[in-house]
């Protein structure tokens, strides 16, 4: 027995390691280019639309394939506000939801809704869709008029809630979206939240300080990129979930400031009328649509980096 | 067992039991821990020093299936009573870990952090704090300029006196410190110590160390534990060189532990 590698064994390693190294790089660079592809795609597909109606696209709720006029305020007011309204009450129930998991549960009941979350995280949207149809859209109708009574006359936010109680709308499909995003954002917290040191919670807690002031100066700040991911995830499904929305958004192009009303949102829009598209400016119209989707995540993501820029800066320099 | 006199003990602990769960962690500790002096706590690991200094700002209370039953009686109150007021007796009893834990803020928001929950002081009386706990912890000079920066930039050392500053910021009257220089280079070590030397001079101090050397440098009065129970509890110097029980002098000497 050598005590060495022979020559030839060392040669082999050597190949090993630089197959291994050109493999996972071209894993790495794969995602560039299919991301140069998809918009590539989007730009050439709504060429036809961009040159026929320009920036207008972005600010006209018309939308008739009979006079082949097109423009893409209402999905895409849709698309912000059921993303918005799932957020609003996502996140503080998701917040809740993970910090009693970690800092204030029982450890037997930790383990069961840790799972429950998970679960609900896995339900496929179509099922969530059909629920809001048949179960929630009836059961919210019921609640519609309770919200325009004590919410319709209210200063500023009053025009939100009047118009008549159909179930379905911009709200419910919101409110499905919230309950959709909950389970993510929860989990992934959740996960945050575990990774904070023991030691550096009992400083605060030595000082004196309540759970809730730990958890407010201490576990958050410490988490907060893990947070704005977990944040961005809930986000990124709200603003591209179709199934769901599609069942209960309402599916009409017409601009409301009611949030009873029904409405459209970008990848419902896609889902019903692709199909039936006739002609390529309407296809060409779908399909900057899509661009536009694709747009609104980039600069939400943008957004969520700035932000976490800007709390680091308020955090002091690391070094 | 409790030979030394104390003449005006801070705290005294009756008859103090500790369980976690089924396990009896400490059995029966009576100890008089003197006012304005050091105080350390020695043994081998898992005799129950740590656990015992736990108790005396109920921190183990954080987790569940964990009790001390007995009286730990700090100014004439005893603070395992129900009615204790938990924020209250940590704002009293500052702590120290084995690892520097700045918050993730800067340096200043650091010390004021606890200040804020007890006091609302002006810009101007809060900046005289922050300088004036920063002083204490003998860390004032080398971060006076970047009071912004945050805590995590300072090197390992200097974070363990920051939590010291930020500790003693709330005026506490005691000091805990469990272990406090287990993670840092001789140098910093050296600084810790004589911290800690120039801190009795106001404080209550109790540290826990795993390092006899240590006790026998900063501590007054030293206890020595083993299995939970407290062996022999005297004057430093005399435990380091004439323990009275065989246990405490094998352990001393390096026989065993």
């Amino acid at each position: 027995m050598s005590k060495f590698f022979s020559d030839t064994r060392l040669k082999r390693q050597h190949l090993l390691d630089l197959a291994f190294l050109n493999i996972t790089r071209f894993f790495a660079f794969l995602v560039f280019a299919i991301l140069a592809g998809i918009v590539i795609t989007l730009l050439i597909g709504s060429l036809p639309a961009i040159k026929t109606f320009g920036l207008k696209f972005l600010v006209s709720s018309e939308w008739n394939p009979v006079t082949d006029q097109f423009g893409a305020l209402v999905p895409i007011a849709g698309t912000l506000a059921t993303s918005f309204i799932a957020l609003l009450i996502g996140i503080p129930v998701s917040f809740g939801i993970a910090l009693f998991i970690t800092e204030m549960s029982p450890r037997w009941l930790k383990r069961p809704l840790g799972i429950a979350v998970e679960l609900l995280a896995g339900i496929p949207s179509i099922i969530y869709g059909m629920w809001g149809l048949f179960v929630f859209a009836p059961a919210f109708a019921n609640v519609e008029p309770w919200l325009t009574e004590h919410l319709g006359n209210a200063a500023l936010i009053g025009p939100l809630f009047q118009g008549p109680p159909m179930g379905i709308g911009m709200l419910t499909a919101g409110l499905i979206l919230a309950i959709m995003v909950i389970p993510f954002i929860a989990s992934v917290m959740r996960d945050v939240f575990e990774i904070v040191p023991p030691l550096l919670k009992e400083s605060a807690y030595g000082l004196g300080a309540t759970t809730w002031e730990v958890v407010w100066h201490v576990v958050l700040p410490y988490t907060k990129i893990g947070v704005v991911g977990a944040i961005m995830l809930g986000l990124g499904r709200a603003l591209g979930e179709t199934m769901a929305v599609t069942f209960v958004i309402g599916n009409a192009h017409e601009l409301s400031a009611s949030l009873l009303m029904p409405g459209n949102s970008i990848s419902s829009a896609l889902a019903n009328e692709f199909t039936e598209a006739v002609g390529p400016l309407y296809t060409s119209a779908l399909i900057e649509l899509g661009l536009i989707l694709f747009l609104i995540t980039f600069i939400v993501l943008s957004l969520s980096k700035l932000l976490l820029i800007q709390l680091a800066k308020r955090e002091g320099k690391q070094s | 067992m409790n030979d030394a006199v104390i003449t005006n003990p801070k705290i005294i602990l009756k008859d103090l039991n500790f369980h976690y769960g089924l396990f009896h962690a400490l059995k029966s500790v009576n100890l008089s821990i003197p006012e304005k002096k050091v105080t350390a706590f020695i043994g081998p690991s898992g005799c129950g020093k740590s656990t015992l200094l736990r108790t005396f700002n109920r921190m183990y209370e954080l987790y569940p299936k964990q009790v001390a039953t007995g009286e730990i009686i700090l100014d004439g109150e005893n603070i395992l009573d129900a009615q204790q007021d938990l924020n209250r007796l940590r704002a009293k009893v500052g702590m120290v870990f084995q690892k520097p834990t700045p918050f993730p803020m800067s340096i200043f928001d650091n010390i004021t952090f606890g200040v804020k929950l007890y006091e609302s002081l002006n810009k101007r009386d809060m900046a005289d704090r922050v300088e004036w706990a920063l002083r204490k912890a003998a860390l004032w000079n080398e971060v006076k300029d970047k009071l912004k920066q945050n805590g995590n930039s300072l090197s390992g050392g200097q974070q363990q006196r920051l939590c010291i500053a930020r500790a003693i910021a709330v005026r506490p009257e005691e000091v805990l410190l469990d272990e406090p220089a287990s993670a840092l280079d001789p140098i910093s070590t050296a600084h810790i110590e004589e911290l800690i030397h120039e801190l009795k001079k106001d404080y209550t101090i109790i540290i826990v160390t795993h390092n006899m050397q240590q006790a026998a440098r900063v501590s007054d009065y030293t206890a020595y534990m083993y299995l939970g129970e407290l062996i022999e509890f005297g004057n430093t110097d005399m435990i380091f060189t004439t323990p009275k029980k065989t246990a405490t002098e094998d352990y001393i000497t390096g026989k065993f532990g």
